[in-house]
């Protein structure tokens, strides 16, 4: 079967582009999430917007089924595709056009998110949604998971970019959602193809609303003795009507796994928590605006504020905090980056049941997160070759789940469901909405074949085992 | 009776009546049943209607209609949407309108969706929040109407359409399910977003009992300024402000009040700190080719109920994705195809009203026009003969008709509610 499929996958888009020796799958086996490994059943690679649509019409016919996956820097195990095709897309990667007076840009999915704002740069515009992984990650990856990113806070998420998609339906068939002109062509089928998890296609260009770049920005680097503090200074600022572009927090452990690193961006290791601070605008705006920000900081006890005098000092401090997760890596073999989301006033009590967590299950818990919008990134250092620990370390995680569902948040702001956390969905929704989930699953995926037994545990998809029957996806408990 | 079917005659639609009336009441109690929606003197059609107090009692409603295959039309407040679609019931949300929760500390508020923008904007003020949503209409124009409008005001520009405020939502289906979606926080990518079907559905796919809503506070200073002229030198202004990256709240082009083609007004609102502000408002005066007057506060709130009432005006009222670029294009496409009429456009995210007495054809080759130039045109409002021979949105753009189909399907399996989506089989 496997040589016919080889075959037949090597017509579309040439034999080098098939991968299928153990060796070779090995490579595509995890996402960035080091607790789920699944084998496909083979890969390949598309380089053009038509091998793409003949390779989703031959699985179609085949009654095959398969994942998307962009670079794999997801953090949900989205991409994982266990005994099904692997359909890579970073071959696609054109910037299509970019139209200044328009303040628009179309793309094909595989082009790194970083190289847009680098190309729009020259035109005083920018792509605002910046994932920690932006130098890696591709836009049609961000507009699976519906990405995010620091300066979402007051830009907005992918969903609030992407004004049109033509996507490849698993069935085969285009489709063209939205308008380029931002105004929706029919009910908002673009908002509901965002952040899908590559289950109701594939998007073959992207198009995206540009901002410009803003003529002044400024940068603060505030310390605070205790994470509490820190998290009270953030509810201020929040609740003082300001929207900073940005609004970062780092907790010692990671302070410390970042200084120690290549990463190093200057900031106190004796802290218990800093908040990285970023206000753009014209530049009257950010001097009132930095001054009330300061004002606030120092008011829910900052030690110290530093502002980056330069752009290199600015990016210096920014590297710090974009690579930390690479730093955390240092503390031990394997780095679970959780994402949970909780109202902002509700930051200061998670963060310590958080921590009580760890303590609790004896396990090192590190704090870097998008602290403006009340996204946590709890990463939990730990060896993964030790099963005692492994199983501590899932149950801590369903406990952090838990606390910040309790606290009236979600189980994810950036990273998306995947098959982390779809046994966790049931904590916000309930049956019906999950089996509605499901039915529009359904509407662009009728057979259930793109990326399947993923985001709705699977039996709320009771027509899921009529399709296990005809195909063979990947499954997998709920 | 073939649900979905329109129980057509007056006798039989009399008799229909009383025997809806009489299951309406066993199932919901007299309270929330009305024996006709105000007659068709008053603008409605004579029919049963009920006004539900919770979500449970709409969901009760909608399950009733579905086993009994009524047609049912949604209404908010009855101050936008003509009252005429024909349908069995009317299920109205006016009743629909409590304040569940606003946390100004978290900038969130959960809201019936029946709650007039005007009520809500009050409660909001009085805690130091803001929902940053202008649409056209009545100040009492409920939310729900906006959110399943999908439409937006001036404020479109420097915050986003209604969709970008929306966090969440619950819905009661056309067979009385009940489905919550989305969540209280500002960022959320748990499962697929079904509150986004729900924007700009005009109702298609169910009926929005309560939202989450992302706030602002309110701006710490507004500063307002108005420049009249030619409507060619305002867009060429309007073009010029954007090229220049100015961070403007507002900034919509009004067709003239009285006619006289040489008073077009450019409006733009600016919101932030009274330092910002003014420093922006000095870029946009410095060196411009039209003369820009300081508007007070006093005025500048007249003069947006102003904007948001004109629609109200005319009988029909139509939005066209347009930009900056495309603008000048489209105003004239406007002025040979439909003769006078009210016009704002807000060039910088793409969105032109028009209100007006247009016939059909004259509609149709507006759409057309607008298809070939890939901009959408969106029936807002207008009687229901028009709405059904135009349709809210047309023709679809290639693929997407058979997925509004199937959603309808999903949501509405017995097409309950009287408005379709449906595209009118052609692709564009």
């Amino acid at each position: 079967m496997n040589d016919r499929l080889i075959a037949q996958l090597g017509e579309v888009v040439g034999a080098r582009w098939v991968r299928h020796r153990a060796a070779e799958l090995r490579t595509f086996e995890a996402d960035g999430l080091p607790t789920h490994v699944a084998k496909p059943r083979l890969v390949v690679l598309p380089g053009t917007r038509a091998e793409v649509i003949a390779l989703v019409r031959l699985l179609h016919r085949e009654r095959l089924p398969w994942v998307a996956r962009g670079a794999g820097t997801g953090l949900s195990g989205g991409a994982l595709a266990e005994d099904s095709v692997l359909v890579v897309l970073t071959r696609l990667n054109k910037i299509l056009s970019i139209d200044p007076k328009r303040r628009r840009a179309t793309v094909e999915p595989g082009v790194v998110n970083a190289r847009l704002s680098e190309a729009a740069l020259p035109f005083g515009l920018q792509y605002p949604p910046d994932p920690s992984s932006q130098t890696a990650c591709t836009l049609g990856g961000n507009v699976a998971e519906n990405a995010g990113g620091p300066h979402c806070l007051k830009y907005g998420v992918t969903t609030n970019h992407v004004v049109a998609l033509e996507v490849v339906l698993p069935d085969g068939t285009l489709a063209r959602l939205g308008s380029a002109h931002g105004e929706p062509w029919g009910p908002d089928l673009v908002g509901v193809f965002v952040g899908s998890e590559g289950m109701f296609g594939i998007a073959l260009e992207i198009s995206v609303r540009l901002e410009p770049v803003p003529p002044a920005i400024r940068t603060l680097l505030a310390d605070f003795v205790t994470v509490r503090a820190a998290s009270e200074a953030v509810s201020a600022i929040i609740a003082s009507g300001i929207v900073p572009a940005a609004l970062e927090m780092m907790d010692q452990a990671c302070i410390r796994a970042v200084e120690a690193s290549i990463f190093a961006a200057g900031y106190p290791v004796d802290a218990g928590a800093i908040l990285l601070v970023e206000v753009d605008g014209n530049p009257a705006q950010v001097a009132a605006e930095s001054a009330a920000v300061e004002a606030l900081l120092m008011q829910a006890g900052a030690r110290g504020i530093r502002a980056a005098s330069s752009p290199a000092e600015r990016a210096r401090l920014w590297q710090g905090r974009k690579k930390a997760f690479g730093a955390a890596g240092r503390i031990a073999p394997d780095l679970l980056v959780q994402d949970a989301v909780v109202p902002r006033s509700a930051l200061p009590e998670i963060l310590d049941r958080i921590g009580e967590i760890g303590r609790t299950h004896a396990i090192t818990i590190s704090n870097v997160f998008h602290a403006g919008d009340g996204n946590l990134h709890p990463n939990i250092s730990f060896d993964s070759r030790d099963p005692d620990l492994a199983r501590r370390v899932k149950t801590a995680s369903g406990e952090i789940m838990a606390a910040c569902v309790e606290a009236g948040g979600s189980i994810t702001g950036e990273h998306g469901v995947g098959a982390d956390k779809r046994e966790y969905m049931p904590l916000i929704f309930d049956e019906t909405t999950l089996r509605a989930m499901c039915d529009v699953r359904r509407v662009f995926d009728p057979e259930q074949r793109a990326n399947p037994g993923k985001v709705v545990p699977i039996h709320y998809c009771r027509e899921w085992n009529q399709a296990r029957s005809t195909a063979r996806p990947s499954g997998g408990s709920p | 009776m073939e649900p979905g079917t329109f129980h057509g005659s007056t006798v039989g639609r009399f008799a229909m009546s009383a025997s809806i009336l009489h299951r309406l009441r066993e199932v919901l109690g007299d309270r929330a049943v009305r024996p006709d929606d105000g007659g068709e003197d008053e603008g409605g059609g004579g029919i049963p209607r009920v006004e539900p107090e919770s979500t449970e009692a709409v969901a009760a409603a909608c399950g009733l209609a579905h086993q009994e295959g009524w047609r049912v039309r949604i209404e908010g407040r009855g101050s936008w949407m003509p009252r005429d679609a024909p349908a069995d019931l009317t299920i109205s949300t006016c009743r629909f309108h409590r304040i569940v929760d606003i946390a100004p500390a978290d900038l969130i508020a959960t809201v019936d969706a029946g709650i007039g923008l005007d009520a809500l904007a009050r409660e909001l003020a009085a805690r130091g929040s803001w929902l940053p949503v202008d649409p056209p209409g009545r100040p009492e124009r409920s939310l729900g109407s906006v959110v399943a409008s999908g439409t937006a005001g001036p404020l479109r520009h420097g915050f986003g359409p209604v969709r970008d405020h929306v966090l969440g939502s619950t819905v009661v289906t056309g067979d009385g399910r009940v489905i919550s979606a989305g969540g209280r926080v500002v960022k959320n990518v748990a499962g697929f977003d079904l509150t986004r079907l729900q924007v700009g559905a005009f109702g298609a796919f169910g009926i929005i009992t309560r939202l989450h809503l992302r706030l602002r506070a309110q701006p710490a200073a507004r500063l307002t300024l108005l420049a009249t002229g030619p409507r060619d030198v305002l867009t060429r202004q309007a073009r010029a402000l954007m090229e220049d990256r100015l961070a403007a709240a507002a900034l919509e082009l009004c067709s003239p009040p009285n006619g006289d083609p040489d008073q077009w007004c450019l409006w733009l609102d600016l919101t932030g700190t009274d330092a910002g502000n003014r420093a922006e408002a000095d870029r946009a005066v410095t060196g411009s080719e039209v003369t820009w007057t300081t508007v007070g506060p006093d005025q500048a709130d007249q003069f947006r109920a102003a904007m948001a009432h004109a629609p109200l005006t005319q009988p029909v009222t139509i939005r066209i994705g347009v930009l900056a670029d495309g603008l000048d294009e489209t105003l004239d496409l406007l002025e040979t195809t439909l003769a006078g009429g009210v016009v704002t456009a807000g060039p910088g995210r793409g969105l032109l009203r028009w209100s007006g007495s247009p016939d059909l054809a004259a509609l149709r080759t507006i759409r057309q026009v607008g298809a070939e130039r890939e901009m959408p045109v969106t029936l807002e409002r207008g009687p229901w003969p028009l709405r059904k021979a135009f349709g809210y949105f047309g023709a679809y753009r290639e693929g997407v008709g058979p997925l509004v189909s199937r959603l309808k399907k999903t949501f509405d399996p017995d097409s309950m509610f009287v408005v379709s989506l449906e595209g009118n089989g052609a692709e564009v």
